[in-house]
């Protein structure tokens, strides 16, 4: 439940910034929504179960995190992070570029 | 030994990319290491396609781990072809960018590299999460091209464009994330026919699906894709059309087969879709008023034709649509590299500006009209063979009104692309070459910086060509070698359509292997 609100108050701000027009808030609202994402992808696999997915170490197979959706999640982070540093570059080498209404 | 070397046609191109990257000169070898790679894959692909032939699926699966544990690489027939025809594509374009002069920007080369790599890993992959991982690795390399390369309005195009990619992939790990969440699985092979049985996987992989439909044009999510394509520089916008929209299409048809079983609740409402696609591409197509927009609505009008096969499913559709999905990704390619050649040689894409090319460019004039008879499904072409077996497959499965709309829409395409061909190609000649480079006009072959370096004019020489690439040749007409890209693709399309017994033989065999998905299934998980 509390993954499920988060989850959804980060897409509603995310989509608000991305359709913004100033690009680093565009570049703001992918972040939230990465982020939003990765919330999910970590509620997929379970989020009652968190020790350690040690084979030899724990006691109940049950009770180990699934690593799995933690391995989706680090790459999900790698790739918001590149999109982030290009989005940040682009708004700098660009700036003052589509910011304004003209019509 | 051919299987072990799946994973390679993903790493080899990302690889030359790395390297690519650092070492920038000497100009001669970083070409070399660009057409090397990617025609090492379309050897490649073609030895996958006789590999496959017969129903033969290559696994290979990284780290040794367990089939069903690993992450595969799987190739079949399907995989085989797209492979090949997405190298063969992706060659010429870039011989195509070396004639025009687009590779003299250093990050041309390692950024289309990488491009391709994502590509045909997204082909190769057999695993839902790095089906995701290789369409952003496809992605990224995008946006920095579409970004650096073209006219004007690049910048705006390419904000467009990544925004709404950024979009579309979001959705798409959202629903990989929804997929896993209800079913704990994310192996092709593992969540064969999972959808069909359990609702909750239809739901999410409905959303897979849907971010899918975005990245491919389907309308009404096709919007970005006419307002981006026209802005990037030639070459951009021929590998872009060619591979694209083409992955997203692959990965459609790969899961609906798979992962829905060909699901029959659902493909009346796709059927529905698609027709909306084809009519409302061609509609729009012919209100356009530059050479490349028009194109790109055509090719929105395209997907819908190509998702078709799908929409209908059985053998017959699905062979249809793989057909018509290589046939266009060919013809597609040609016509934006006739578009190409027209701008880079006469400085404007548009269609008020341009006029009586034909009389002074006869091999582009061909490659153009060949190209555009074949979009249109005029034989002796591809696209006659392509809109036939296509309207059979809906005759076959009582789709009367998709018959229908292939029809309307394709003499729509006819309106469109004669209007393309009666301002461009007859008429007066409205437009002269851009030649006002003079003594700086050096050809493509050479290595440029130097001449540059070595030229009192080079500052303002260097910033024409970053622009748009123009003066490469010192002729007034577009040189044979601007026009062999174009005109080497529609022979392409020709031979499909002289030989179309023999390529439909092998998108059957595609289509088999998905329709019947055991040994797929098997060949993954069942060692």
């Amino acid at each position: 439940m509390t993954a499920a609100i988060l989850a959804g108050v980060l897409v509603a701000g995310g989509v608000y910034l991305v359709l913004q027009r100033g690009l680093i808030r565009m570049a703001f609202g992918v972040i939230l929504l990465g982020h939003a994402a990765n919330v999910v992808l970590l509620a997929a696999g379970g989020l009652y179960r968190r020790e350690a997915a040690l084979i030899d170490q724990i006691a109940a197979v049950q009770a180990a995190a699934d690593p799995l959706p933690q391995a989706f999640v680090l790459t999900a982070i790698v790739i918001t992070f590149g999109v982030t540093v290009y989005l940040v570059a682009l708004a700098g080498s660009g700036s003052g570029d589509d910011t304004e209404e003209t019509t | 030994m051919i299987a072990t070397a799946l994973p390679l046609v993903f790493a080899a191109p990302l690889l030359a990319s790395a390297i690519l990257m650092v070492v920038h000169r000497p100009i001669w070898a970083r070409r070399a290491v660009l057409v090397g790679t990617v025609g090492a894959v379309l050897a490649y692909g073609v030895v996958l396609v006789a590999a496959t032939n017969g129903g033969t699926v290559l696994v290979a699966d990284i780290g040794l781990w367990p089939g069903g544990i690993a992450i595969p690489f799987v190739a079949d027939m399907f995989s085989a072809l797209m492979v090949t025809a997405t190298a063969l594509l992706t060659l010429v374009c870039v011989a195509f960018g070396i004639v025009a002069g687009e590779d003299e920007q250093h990050y041309f080369a390692p950024f289309v590299l990488a491009l391709y790599g994502g590509v045909a890993g997204a082909l190769l992959t057999g695993d839902l999460f790095n089906l995701f991982v290789c369409i952003e690795v496809m992605l990224l390399p995008s946006y920095v091209l579409i970004s650096m390369f073209g006219g004007e309005n690049r910048l705006k195009a390419g904000r467009i464009y990544i925004t709404y990619n950024l979009l579309a992939s979001a959705v798409f790990l959202f629903g990989v994330a929804f997929v896993y969440g209800v079913i704990g699985t994310v192996n092709f092979a593992e969540l064969a026919g999972a959808a069909k049985e359990s609702t909750a996987v239809a739901v999410a992989m409905g959303v897979v699906l849907v971010a899918l439909a975005m990245k491919s044009g389907v309308v009404p999510v096709h919007g970005w894709l006419p307002r981006t394509y026209p802005e990037t520089s030639p070459a951009i916008a021929a590998i872009f059309s060619g591979l694209h929209t083409k992955v997203g299409i692959y990965a459609i048809y790969r899961l609906y087969a798979l992962v829905y079983d060909g699901d029959e609740r659902f493909l009346g409402f796709a059927v529905l879709f698609m027709c909306l696609t084809m009519a409302f591409g061609a509609m729009s197509a012919v209100g356009e008023d530059t050479i490349r927009s028009v194109l790109a609505f055509n090719m929105v009008s395209g997907i819908g034709y190509i998702l078709l096969g799908v929409a209908l499913f059985g053998p017959l559709g699905l062979a249809a649509g793989i057909f018509y999905l290589l046939h266009h990704m060919v013809v597609k390619t040609s016509l934006f590299l006739s578009a190409g050649a027209v701008e880079v040689r006469y400085g404007t894409q548009r269609l008020d500006e341009l006029g009586g090319l034909a009389g002074r460019e006869p091999l582009l004039a061909f490659a153009f009209v060949g190209a555009a008879l074949s979009l249109i499904g005029m034989p002796p072409f591809s696209g006659f063979a392509g809109k036939f077996v296509l309207l059979q497959a809906s005759f076959a499965e009582s789709a009367y009104f998709a018959a229908f709309i292939i029809l309307a829409a394709s003499l729509l395409t006819l309106l469109s692309m004669g209007r393309v061909w009666n301002s461009v190609f007859w008429g007066p000649v409205r437009r002269e070459p851009d030649d006002t480079t003079g003594t700086a006009a050096v050809t493509g072959a050479a290595d440029t910086d130097a001449v540059v370096a070595g030229n009192g004019e080079g500052g303002a020489v260097l910033q024409k060509r970053r622009t748009h690439a123009k003066a490469t040749s010192p002729l007034t007409h577009v040189s044979p070698a601007l026009a062999a890209p174009a005109l080497v693709l529609t022979l392409v399309s020709l031979g499909i359509g002289l030989g179309a017994e023999g390529l439909l033989n092998l998108t059957q065999q595609a289509a088999a292997g998905l329709t019947d998905t055991s040994s797929y299934i098997e060949a993954v998980i069942g060692r």
